[in-house]
């Protein structure tokens, strides 16, 4: 039966945790298709039960090593708009900071480490070092850079320590900062170089009809909190996610789907801010899109490396202007009281939209906890794309497609110890 | 005597139940990166590569905790195919925080979490990788020192012990000169009793210690809730602070149960 085949990833590589694909093809026809997550269940929205408000942020940075302080900061405005507290602009702006070094981390982690080794035909970076030492070199010293901003303001770079409901333990003085300056001015050119060196990479020709989440803010790049918004309509308080979003539990993953009440799958991450906020880029970012022909609206899966070289852009921009302006919050944080409530919280990590909900009761234990990672809720997307990819490309060796495919998945940075919380990738031909 | 290798050892780093950070930390290593690449052989490393080669391996590196029947069986598996194997973090070296299932009803735990729980595999426990075969050496923390790694590595090629001290962060924070915060300000701090590792960060952010490193040596865990009780923590505070990261370290998990 040459017509028939299977062809399956048992472990997907460069992705965070632990995934697998399997693909069955009869012909040119996907028989079916399936992501599964099968890393095993942490189970953390049953033990944030009975726990104190207060701990949140450390427990929930827990979830994820590579994104911890989405975990925090979603976490946080949650119990804080529970707590009915709003902080100053002082304590924001250095959430912002702290955030945006998680973005130059992550981002480079993933642009040159994980994604650009599938574009140059290299199983990894490592391999990727040989032919271009000075690529990989620099993009070791933008990552330490995006590090070195967390682990002064928050303490290290892993589940920083510094952050608490209300703000901050202790507030970094500004010639903390500044030190800064000098290597953000060396990365905000390496980032503007990387936006050209990847969008001459060659991208297969595949579009798709998204529906794109994320938050937005009329007066900036939105990462610490903003309204949820899409292309589509939909633009509510994040108090209002349980009206519009719902999670459904399916039997070959261990992560939730989520998806909109009304239309189903959606895609959130770099992709869905960039057409959302097109408007709230900074100046050097929007130049660099503009530059290689980036336009809101791009659906092209493969182009979300040029959005997160321009994201990396803006975050060594808007941490050029934070500092700038930087006045140490004092104190460093604000008093919370707890009281019987809910709250939502909802921040963009890295790899799109991050929202959490809690009960507390009034002395401040939690009752009930809902978190909804990114990578649960593109997992619907994800397997649509791959649908979507496949038809046309049958004739491919199984070698290549199961490649092309991989690098489809990694198109999303999809981190599954945060959606579970496995890669593995299987394909038959019938 | 020691023979002297003059191949590059082949390394392998594994995942079970975890957060990815401590894996992540060989990939922190911005400075040294491409200098441990070239010191060892990376064979098996998937968060990084999708190159990967069979057994048996020099080293395995091992992340997270066992909590699958699958999990279980793997590890035994690795085990069999490695010369050494190191463990590294709080869930591989004590089950990490997904361990506070271990004092509940895991069937309970999957209703509250997944609409079908019957689609859910999970074992009662997490459990660190020592319950399940033999660890040559345990890298402590939450996640753990990029400084500690790379002198574990080293250690290894070398054939030397690695330099890891088990006194506590109490120890850090005086060399560091840091005021100590239950004295001077009354607040909780769990570095009496964990171990050093982490440079006493917390205590040098105005806050106490909360136990990323686990428990040190032979920690007077009674004397630490003594000092709680005078600044007016109770015993269900001290229990949930033991209970979080290396809850099911074996001293951390008797003093809870014993002050629950």
């Amino acid at each position: 039966m040459p017509d028939t085949r299977e062809i399956a990833v048992d472990y997907l590589a460069r992705v965070e945790g632990e995934g697998a694909m399997y693909l069955k093809l009869d012909g040119d026809q996907v028989k079916d298709l399936r992501f599964n997550i099968f890393e095993p269940p942490r189970f953390y929205e049953a033990f944030l039960r009975s726990r104190r408000f207060t701990e949140v942020p450390d427990i929930t940075a827990r979830i994820c090593g590579i994104c911890p302080v989405a975990y925090q900061t979603s976490s946080i405005n949650a119990m804080e708009q529970a707590a009915g507290v709003t902080v100053g602009h002082e304590i924001r702006q250095l959430r912002k900071l702290l955030y945006f070094g998680e973005w130059i981390e992550s981002h480079t982690l993933h642009v040159f480490m994980l994604h650009a080794p599938d574009f140059l035909g290299y199983p990894s970076a490592i391999e990727m070092a040989a032919d271009y030492p000075e690529v990989v070199t620099n993009a070791l010293r933008l990552k330490k850079l995006g590090n070195a901003i967390m682990t002064t303001v928050g303490g290290r770079e892993i589940h920083p320590i510094n952050v608490k409901v209300g703000g901050f333990y202790r507030a970094p003085r500004k010639s903390e900062l500044e030190g800064f300056v000098d290597e953000l001015e060396w990365g905000l050119e390496m980032a503007d170089q990387t936006v050209d060196l990847v969008a001459g990479f060659e991208f297969p020709d595949f579009t798709m009809d998204y529906e794109f989440v994320a938050l937005h803010q009329p007066d900036e790049y939105a990462i610490v909190d903003g309204r949820l918004v899409s292309n589509r309509g939909l633009d509510i308080d994040v108090t209002e996610w349980t009206d519009h979003f719902e999670e459904q539990h399916v039997e070959w993953s261990n992560a939730l789907h989520a998806r909109i009440k009304e239309r189903g799958r959606y895609h959130v991450g770099p992709m869905a801010r960039f057409t959302l906020s097109h408007d709230q880029l900074t100046p050097r970012a929007r130049a660099a899109a503009d530059r290689v022909g980036l336009r809101p609206g791009e659906s092209n899966p493969f182009k979300s490396i040029i959005v997160r070289a321009v994201e990396t852009v803006l975050a060594c921009e808007e941490a050029l202007e934070i500092i700038d302006g930087y006045l140490p919050p004092d104190p460093p944080s604000i008093s919370v009281e707890p009281r019987s409530a809910e709250g939502h919280g909802a921040s963009e990590a890295p790899r799109g939209v991050l929202y959490h909900r809690y009960r507390v009761d009034a002395d401040g234990l939690i009752e009930e906890a809902q978190i909804v990672p990114p990578t649960s809720q593109n997992q619907a997307q994800i397997e649509e794309d791959l649908r979507q990819y496949v038809p046309g490309r049958t004739d491919l060796a199984d070698e290549v497609l199961q490649w092309q495919l991989e690098q489809a998945i990694r198109n999303y940075d999809p981190c599954i110890s945060c959606a579970t919380h496995f890669l593995d990738l299987t394909v038959e031909r019938m | 005597m020691t023979t002297t290798v003059t191949r590059r050892p082949t390394v392998a780093v594994w995942k079970f139940a975890s957060c990815d950070g401590c894996q992540l930390t060989i990939l922190d290593c911005e400075d040294e990166f491409l200098s441990i690449v070239g010191a060892i052989d990376i064979a098996y490393f998937p968060e990084a590569t999708r190159a990967e080669r069979g057994g048996p391996y020099d080293l395995s590196i091992v992340e997270g905790s066992i909590t699958t029947v699958h999990d279980a069986e793997r590890i035994h598996d690795i085990r069999a195919k490695s010369k050494a194997l190191i463990t590294i973090g709080a869930c591989a070296t004590a089950g990490g925080i997904q361990a506070l299932k271990n004092w509940a009803d895991v069937d309970e735990f999957a209703k509250i979490v997944y609409a079908h729980p019957e689609y859910i595999r999970s074992l009662s426990t997490s459990t660190p990788i020592s319950d399940h075969v033999t660890v040559d050496f345990e890298l402590r923390g939450c996640p753990i020192s990029k400084h500690q790694l790379i002198d574990v590595i080293d250690a290894f090629v070398h054939g030397r012990k690695p330099n890891t001290p088990t006194h506590t962060v109490c120890v850090e924070c005086k060399l560091r000169g840091t005021t100590c915060v239950m004295v001077a300000h009354d607040t909780p701090c769990m570095g009496p009793i964990t171990q050093a590792g982490c440079g006493a960060l917390c205590p040098a952010f105005n806050r106490g210690c909360y136990g990323c490193f686990g428990p040190s040596e032979s920690p007077n865990i009674e004397a630490l809730r003594e000092a709680w009780h005078e600044i007016g923590v109770d015993d269900p505070h001290l229990v949930q602070a033991l209970r979080t990261f290396n809850a099911y370290a074996p001293e951390f998990k008797e003093a809870s149960e014993t002050y629950a």
